[in-house]
């Protein structure tokens, strides 16, 4: 039965995966069985019986790693001896690590705010026109590609091939520029513009998802609003502008609040395309290259600390404007 | 300040057959507060957003004044509106609220904050001006929404069922001070609503529809007392007009054991349509309780009696030697009698009434129009 510990072939690993899932279900099982045996269970059982799992699995899982990898920002590259706050300080002043900080400030404030704009745009545009099923499902294709996929697609896109007689673009965009009589871009190459083009990425995949919840927010907006104000002597931007945009603001704070998290931790999109070279890297990929590649764990925490630092203001935001949206209902 | 005239103003919606309101021919005059009554589906308030232009017109013109404004933007129109629902616009305070129509159309500040002011203080509502509208009842809302309307001055006021979301005590009460504010400011109100007593308190003149059609337009008290046919009849009045059809037989409708005498120009102006019969109406305060064997009296059995203090009301069927017979009031199934509150019979009693000279309408029966 050592198979069991050091599967190799697919059939021992399945079977591997057959036990687990059946040794979980057995666990959680006889946990709630237990739980529901005495006749009148004290609360805290009962409670324990069916969070204690998850929250084991959080401690476990979340919690514990996050210490560590505090603990881990305070120490030298093996984790041997305290350096107190040098990493940090190496962070923060080092030319190297402030680009990779300009970089994230420009992707956190870019990619949210215009997804979210193009995501309102065309919540508007397409809202009760005759295509607005196919135009939404269209732009919402793209949350359903992974961010690895999508930079591949993109890097395509992006292709460069150098501009001598008798070579032919294969990027898309070098070849529209070409047709334009302009010459060829290295898109992923040229700085500062490259970050921008990866930007691009993560608003095409964002877009979507925005256009999705304005959308729903829009249609909530009872339509003798949309009348009163008609009588008012709104119509086309005024409407948008006093009417549509404030009432949805919530909508708009969530969204641009989660794409903002999900920008602070992006990092399929720079590692796909370039590895953070170029004077593109951001936290996310510079913690990853730090603690793997460079076998630097200590300068790799005090990076991962710094993101969840910046990420914190974010959700508080969030979570406080939830709570204002709640009271305004 | 304008009149108002739809001119065969129809309004046929996208893949339906017949037109929500049908070649509505009205005309409402200066200063004129005229409600717009019927059922559920009957096109009143189609007929006022049409007015609004919020609905297409598909034929026939609309006018305020001699202008024509079937073709005009809503905004352009001049005129403000009350909805159901208020419409307040939940992100602006009370005094933005009021003064917003004024603000897009570029009126200084100052004299928007006077106007705001002005129409707070009729309507009582100066210490709620920077209030949100979640933050006020039901009734305070309300009452900001008429507020927007009085504050743009507008030549037609528009108000479609502006009390069906207040409760009944804080509607009757609503209900008079809307009447009299608009006496006071004197601007041409239509007033849609399905309720019938509030369109006889409220009104200048009623104007009912039914099925997109308009069946009668007149005064509280022309509807009251000269519905033009059965529809009328029984939809205005509370409770409803007792109303049956009977065989015709010597100049005298059969209405149970009683013969009631018709009209000599009503018994000529029967057809062949109505098959020898006849469509009577009389309501329950035109009745009057008589001995038994009194000539054009006949019997009702007692179901239930409703007592009002000041009114009782007697609900019963009719009884016959020839036959049931569908007369009843309303949707009750029942006839209904006004009684002497001091003199209430008992449940299973029968009681002999017969209709006082003068009151009972009489329509055809194949038409429902009116014949007396």
């Amino acid at each position: 039965m050592d198979w069991l510990l050091a599967a190799d072939s697919p059939a021992q690993k399945l079977t591997v995966m057959v036990v687990a899932i059946a040794l979980f279900v057995a666990v959680v099982g006889l946990i709630l069985f237990l739980v529901d045996r005495p006749k009148n269970p004290p609360r805290w059982v009962v409670a324990l019986g069916f969070v204690g799992l998850p929250l084991a699995g959080l401690a476990f899982g979340l919690v514990y790693p996050g210490l560590v990898t505090i603990k881990n920002s305070f120490y030298n590259r093996d984790g041997s001896q305290f350096v107190g706050l040098d990493n940090y300080v190496t962070a923060l002043t080092t030319d190297q690590f402030l680009i990779v900080l300009r970089n994230t400030a420009i992707w956190v404030l870019v990619a949210p705010v215009l997804a979210t704009l193009i995501g309102l745009v065309y919540a508007v545009v397409v809202d009760r026109s005759r295509f607005e099923r196919v135009a939404k499902a269209l732009i919402f294709l793209p949350m359903a590609i992974s961010m690895v996929g999508a930079s591949i697609i993109w890097k395509f896109v992006y292709e460069f091939r150098p501009d001598q007689p008798g070579v032919q673009q294969t990027g898309l965009l070098n070849q529209v520029l070409v047709w334009l009589g302009i010459p060829p871009q290295q898109f992923l190459i040229n700085q500062p513009w490259n970050t921008l083009f990866l930007v691009v990425v993560l608003i095409w995949i964002q877009s979507g998802f925005a256009m999705t919840l304005l959308s729903a927010a829009i249609k909530a907006i009872p339509d003798d609003i949309i009348e009163a104000a008609r009588l008012d002597g709104l119509s086309g931007f005024g409407l948008f502008r006093y009417i549509t945009v404030p009432s949805i603001r919530p909508a708009i704070v969530v969204v641009m609040t989660t794409i903002a998290i999900t920008t602070l931790k992006v990092f399929d999109i720079v590692r796909t395309m370039t590895a953070g070279q170029f004077g593109t890297s951001i936290v996310a990929n510079e913690f990853y290259t730090q603690s793997f590649g460079q076998n630097n764990a200590g300068l790799g925490a005090a990076l991962a600390v710094l993101l969840f630092i910046l990420v914190i203001p974010i959700i508080a935001y969030n979570v406080r404007q939830l709570r204002l949206a709640e009271e305004v209902r | 300040m304008a009149t108002v005239t739809f001119d065969h103003a129809t309004r046929l919606y996208p893949g339906t057959e017949r037109p929500a309101v049908d070649q509505l021919n009205l005309h409402i005059e200066d200063g004129e507060f005229l409600v717009l009554v019927g059922p559920s589906g009957c096109g009143k308030s189609t007929s006022l957003r049409m007015l609004a232009g919020l609905e297409d017109v598909n034929g026939g013109r609309i006018l305020i004044g001699d202008r024509d404004v079937t073709d005009v933007q809503p905004k352009d129109r001049d005129i403000a509106m009350v909805f159901q629902n208020y419409a307040l616009y939940p992100h602006m305070s009370v005094a933005d609220n009021m003064g917003f129509a004024l603000k897009i159309a570029g009126t200084p500040k100052a004299e928007i904050r006077q106007r705001v002011e002005e129409a707070a203080k009729i309507l009582d509502l100066t210490e709620y001006l920077d209030r949100k509208p979640k933050a006020l009842s039901g009734g305070q809302r309300q009452r900001v929404a008429m507020g927007r309307a009085i504050v743009r001055q507008p030549q037609v006021f528009l108000m479609d069922e502006p009390l069906s979301n207040l409760d009944a005590k804080l509607r009757v009460q609503t209900r008079t001070q809307i009447a009299s504010l608009q006496r006071r400011l004197g601007v041409t109100t239509v007033y849609v609503t399905h309720d019938q007593t509030e369109a006889l308190t409220m009104g200048d003149r009623i104007a009912v529809l039914n099925k997109g059609v308009l069946q009668q337009v007149g005064t509280p008290r022309e509807m009251y007392d000269q519905p033009a046919n059965v529809f009328v009849a029984g939809f205005i009045g509370s409770p409803a007009m007792n109303i049956g059809t009977f065989q015709v037989k010597d100049g005298a409708a059969l209405v149970g054991n009683a013969q009631v005498p018709l009209e000599r120009t009503v018994v000529d102006a029967l057809t062949e349509a109505d098959g020898g019969k006849v469509t009577v109406g009389f309501r329950p305060e035109s009745l009057d309780v008589v001995g038994s064997g009194t000539a054009g009296s006949f019997q009702v059995e007692v179901n239930l009696v409703e007592e009002l203090g000041s009114d009782a009301f007697v609900y019963g069927s009719l009884k016959s030697d020839v036959g049931a017979s569908d007369l009843s009031a309303g949707d009750s199934d029942q006839v209904i009698v006004r009684i002497d509150p001091r003199e209430v019979p008992m449940k299973g009693d029968t009681i002999n009434v017969a209709i006082k000279p003068g009151q009972s309408h009489v329509f055809s029966a194949a038409t429902g129009n009116r014949l007396s």
